[in-house]
Parts: C-alpha cells; sequence; structure tokens
C-alpha cells in the first residue's frame, strides 16, 4: 500500500485550493447529501440552463478525497449537457471499481488510486452522487 | 500476566498489516477474540450443537446446558440477583430496543419526560426518540460540561417527578467519561423513575455490580468484551421484565398456544422469539472465563493506566486537540491532528499497520457540541501496552510529516 497512490499532488491541490467551493447568490438546484458512515457533508449547488450545466459550485466539510473530488467535479462539469454530466458520474463510479476512465478534465484521473483504498471510496464518490441526484431533479424541474 | 503475554493468546494480534506488525486501537469498536473464545465456538460446533429447549436428545441436552450456562455466568459476572434477569439480545442496540419498546412505551405518555445526556450513542438515543414520539413524552438532556462530564446537580435539575425514565451511558465512547450513574440511579428511583443504563463501553473495562448500581436495566454486548459480535444481553430488575410484554413472538417464547390466543413461557425466555444465538452465548460464556482469568480489576487497571500515558504522550504533539475529561477516563482518547481530516489521519497510520477508528462514532449530536464533523479515536484493551501508544505517537508525527508536505 503506497500512500503516495493515494495522495497524489494534484489531489492535495484541489484539497488546499477548492475550486468552486462557497454558495451562489441566487437560486440553483440544491443537494445536500451526507455520508452517514463518517458524517461528512456536501451541499451542491448547480445552475442549468438550456439542458446544460452553466455553473457548479459546493460547500462542504470532509476528509481531503472527498473535498478534492468534489473541487474537480464543480470544475468538470461546467458546460456539460445534463446526460454529459451523468455519464461522467457513471464513468467515475467505474473507476472506483477499478475500471480504466479517461476524462477530458484530467485531474481527476488522479483520482483513481482511491480504489485501493476501499474504506475512502465513499468519500470520493459522495461528490458524484450529489450531482447524480442534482441532475436527477433538474430534470424533474 | 502482562500485556504482552495477553497480546500472545490472541491469535489475530499476531499479524502484518500492509507491512507493519498490526497495532489493534480500535476495541471500543470491537474488541479481539481470544483463542478460547474461538475454541469454544468451535467445540460447540464440533461436537455440540443442536438446538436448545426442545426434543430430549443428548446432544439437545448439551447445548441447552451450555446456552443456559452462559446465562448464568453473565448473570454472576455482572451480580445479578438471578439469570432470569438476563435476556439474550442481538446486542446492545437490541436490548435498549427491547426496554423502550416493551417497558418505556407502556409506562410513557404526554407531558412525561425521558432524561438523557448529549454524549449518548445512537443506540442510546434514537430508541427514546421514537418512544417520546409514540408517547407524547418529551426528551430532556443533562446538559454537558466542556471537559465532557456532567454534575450531578444539573442531573438532579433535570430529574424531576414528570421522568418516567432515564437513560445514561456508564462510559462515553467518545469522550471517556465515566458516568457517576450508581448517583443518578438514586435520583431517578427518589422521583419513581426507572435508569437504563448503556454499559456496551464499561461492561469490558469495569467490574459492574448490578446490586451496587441499583440500575434498572443495564445492556451489553458480547463483541465489545472478547466475545462474538450477535449476542448481548438486557438486564432487567426481575419485577420490571415480568411486568413487560414480549416484542418477539414465535417459538420458543411460548407457554400454550391456541387458535385464536397464546400464553407466554416465564423469564427470560418470553422474550427469546425463535432459535437464539446459541453459539455466540456460548462464547459469551467463555469471554467472561477469560476476563475473569485475567482479572477485571487488572483490566480495569491497565485500561486507566494506557488512557492516562497515551493522554500525556500524545498532549505533547503540536497542535492536536484532545477531548473529554483530563482525568478519570476510560481506556479511549479522542482527538484532531490540527486540520487534518481524522479520514487522512486514519489511512496513513493504516499505512503503517495502526488501526483507528475515525468519523463520529455514532455520536452526531456530541460531535455538534463538540464543534467537529468528525474526529479519530484510539481505544485501548488489555492487549495494548505503551509500546502501541508510542507507535500511535511517531505515526501521528509522521502523518502530520506526510501532509504538511503535500498540502505544503
Amino acid at each position: 500500500m503506497q500512500l503516495d497512490d493515494l495522495y497524489r499532488r494534484v489531489i492535495m491541490d484541489h484539497y488546499k485550493n477548492p475550486r468552486n467551493r462557497g454558495k451562489f447568490e441566487d437560486d440553483g438546484v440544491t443537494i445536500e447529501l451526507n455520508n452517514p458512515t463518517c458524517g461528512d457533508k456536501i451541499s451542491l449547488q448547480l445552475q442549468v440552463q438550456d439542458g446544460k450545466v452553466a455553473n457548479a459550485r459546493f460547500v462542504g466539510e470532509g476528509c481531503s478525497i472527498s473535498l478534492s473530488s468534489a473541487s474537480m467535479m464543480t470544475d468538470a462539469v461546467k458546460g456539460k449537457t445534463l446526460e454529459e454530466a451523468v455519464a461522467m458520474a457513471e464513468q467515475f463510479s467505474g473507476m472506483m471499481k477499478g475500471e480504466p476512465a479517461e476524462f477530458e478534465y484530467e485531474d481527476i484521473e488522479a483520482l483513481s488510486g482511491v480504489n485501493k483504498f476501499p474504506a475512502r471510496i465513499k468519500c470520493a464518490m459522495l461528490a458524484w452522487n450529489a450531482l447524480r441526484k442534482g441532475v436527477e431533479q433538474a430534470d424533474r424541474g | 500476566m502482562n500485556a504482552a503475554q495477553i497480546r500472545e493468546l490472541f491469535p489475530i494480534l499476531n499479524q502484518e498489516v500492509n507491512g507493519h506488525p498490526l497495532i489493534y486501537l480500535d476495541s471500543a469498536a470491537t474488541s479481539q477474540k481470544p483463542r478460547s473464545v474461538i475454541e469454544a465456538l468451535k467445540h460447540y460446533y464440533e461436537t455440540d450443537n443442536a438446538n436448545v429447549h426442545r426434543g430430549v436428545h443428548t446432544l439437545g441436552s448439551r447445548a441447552t446446558d451450555a446456552y443456559e450456562g452462559a446465562r448464568e455466568k453473565l448473570a454472576r459476572f455482572i451480580n445479578a440477583k438471578s439469570s432470569q434477569e438476563i435476556i439474550f439480545t442481538r446486542g446492545t442496540t437490541a436490548a435498549i430496543n427491547l426496554a423502550a419498546t416493551s417497558y418505556a412505551r407502556s409506562v410513557l405518555s404526554e407531558g412525561d419526560e425521558i432524561v438523557l445526556t448529549p454524549m449518548e450513542h445512537h443506540s442510546n438515543l434514537i430508541p427514546w426518540q421514537q418512544a417520546a414520539k409514540a408517547t407524547g413524552a418529551t426528551l430532556k438532556y443533562i446538559p454537558l460540561q466542556d471537559d465532557g462530564t456532567i454534575r450531578l446537580e444539573d442531573a438532579a435539575a433535570a430529574i424531576t417527578n414528570r421522568t418516567k425514565v432515564v437513560a445514561m451511558t456508564y462510559v462515553s465512547n467518545v469522550l471517556g467519561t465515566v458516568n457517576p450513574v450508581k448517583e443518578v440511579a438514586a435520583l431517578a428511583h427518589k422521583h419513581g423513575a426507572v435508569i437504563l443504563v448503556d454499559g456496551a463501553q464499561s461492561t469490558p473495562h469495569l467490574k459492574v455490580d448490578m446490586q451496587d448500581l441499583d440500575c434498572d436495566f443495564y445492556a451489553l454486548s458480547a463483541h465489545k468484551m472478547c466475545g462474538p459480535t450477535g449476542i448481548g444481553a438486557l438486564y432487567g430488575k426481575k419485577a420490571l421484565l415480568e411486568k413487560m410484554e414480549p416484542v418477539e413472538f414465535g417459538g420458543e417464547m411460548i407457554d400454550h398456544v391456541d387458535l385464536y390466543e397464546s400464553t407466554w413461557k416465564e423469564l427470560p425466555w418470553k422474550f427469546e422469539g425463535g432459535t437464539p444465538v446459541i453459539a455466540g452465548a456460548i462464547g459469551l460464556g467463555a469471554a467472561i472465563d477469560f476476563l475473569e482469568q485475567v482479572g477485571m480489576d487488572e483490566i480495569h487497571q491497565h485500561g486507566v493506566q494506557l488512557a492516562a500515558y497515551a493522554l500525556d504522550r500524545l498532549s505533547r504533539l503540536d497542535d492536536i486537540a484532545i477531548y473529554g475529561p483530563r482525568e478519570g477516563r476510560a481506556g479511549l482518547v479522542t482527538f484532531n491532528l490540527g486540520d487534518i481530516h481524522p479520514h487522512d489521519v486514519s489511512t496513513v497510520l493504516d499505512a503503517e499497520g495502526i488501526a483507528i477508528r475515525a468519523g463520529h462514532h455514532c455520536c452526531q449530536p456530541l460531535m455538534r457540541i463538540l464543534n467537529v464533523t468528525a474526529t479519530a479515536r484510539a481505544s485501548f484493551y488489555l492487549y495494548n501496552t505503551e509500546e502501541d501508544i508510542d507507535r500511535l505517537a511517531d505515526g501521528l508525527i509522521r502523518t502530520k510529516e506526510f501532509f504538511g508536505h503535500a498540502i505544503g
């Protein structure tokens, strides 16, 4: 078990300097999600226009893996259609199971090492599960 | 026996994890099992396995004797007046749910109060929330002091003639606080209330005595005291248990069954519907034999010493926050290391073979009072040594270095 497989520099950079952290002033779709096993939580806001994610922001408490994952996800989904966003979440979920994955937003691939730390997969998935719920809500909305 | 000799009796501890000798510091979550307990389970399945209280064949008698023998052992271990006061359950959670559902719901009504502390495990909180919702009773909390203790004068103020139930943990699984349950029991009784004590963390570490504590109900789990998972018990005073209705109905718990009506067995079996956890109970009996062989006084002393050593050792680290009382705590230390999330602390320690707990420890309300979302916890038992704590402290120093380097 190599810690450097998990805590890659790019992950630490997102953890230390999270992108898109803080709430919007105006309304968007808001999803609150907890990780009940550890108490981590994320509140994700999505602004959806013409079937695309115009903007995404989050607030939350969590470990390096859950916060860096949220930081990357909110950056990566901007400008994507809702279908593309869901497909990305599916691909991320696959990567957590060890499936090979490539992302246009390459930083995300640094999280592939989480796969070797089963107890931490739920940390990495939290933001992406919030995204899936957000897209469902936006679709209904 | 010293801790190093005791350690040899636990096969699981003799292994490497991630290339380092395992240091197990998560016994408050579940303890490891000595060889004698594992052998007792094996022996039961290899030689005595049969259903209990049914049939007349030899194996059935052996299984029944062993199962009821375990009940006798537990009754003696916690100094109950009789083994009729011991109801086997799936664990502490099931035991508290049984008391909250069968006893409390039948006595509670609107305007009644249930008195708790903010340090309760979810298992000793949610059953009371649900009982309150079902009956119109309300929950009331004895306030927590900054040092993680409760004051008797606050307990005296909280417990009134409206109080029907007091539910309190003996030892906090987060703070290590040892609560004055005996004194609180006396307060409860003065007002005609009953007290349920959550003994999940105390039974493994302290000599507990039902006659001395004079509590009305006491819940415990075998798996935190060297026994198997899936078995625990509710102790209840006989007069209370006799008044209570079963909550699970089926085989084993009946006296006479008609097409439209049935009657129940006497105590304790009326509460044990279905085939019980026979092997688990026998494993619990073996765990009690083991703990008594080592000596509960020695185990208690060892835990107190390790907690004091860990407090001293860890509080010398830079940037560490330690929660709970400085004095008189049970064998665990809960902490946070700077702004490094406990998950990250735990993962780095795990890479060095050190197992600790990270999270909210099933105490979300307490986490909010401490103003954290999660904490790290190292908990000790009879097989841990001061060297284990030295390795933890060294591991924490390296965790800080690693994250300082990685983040910086």
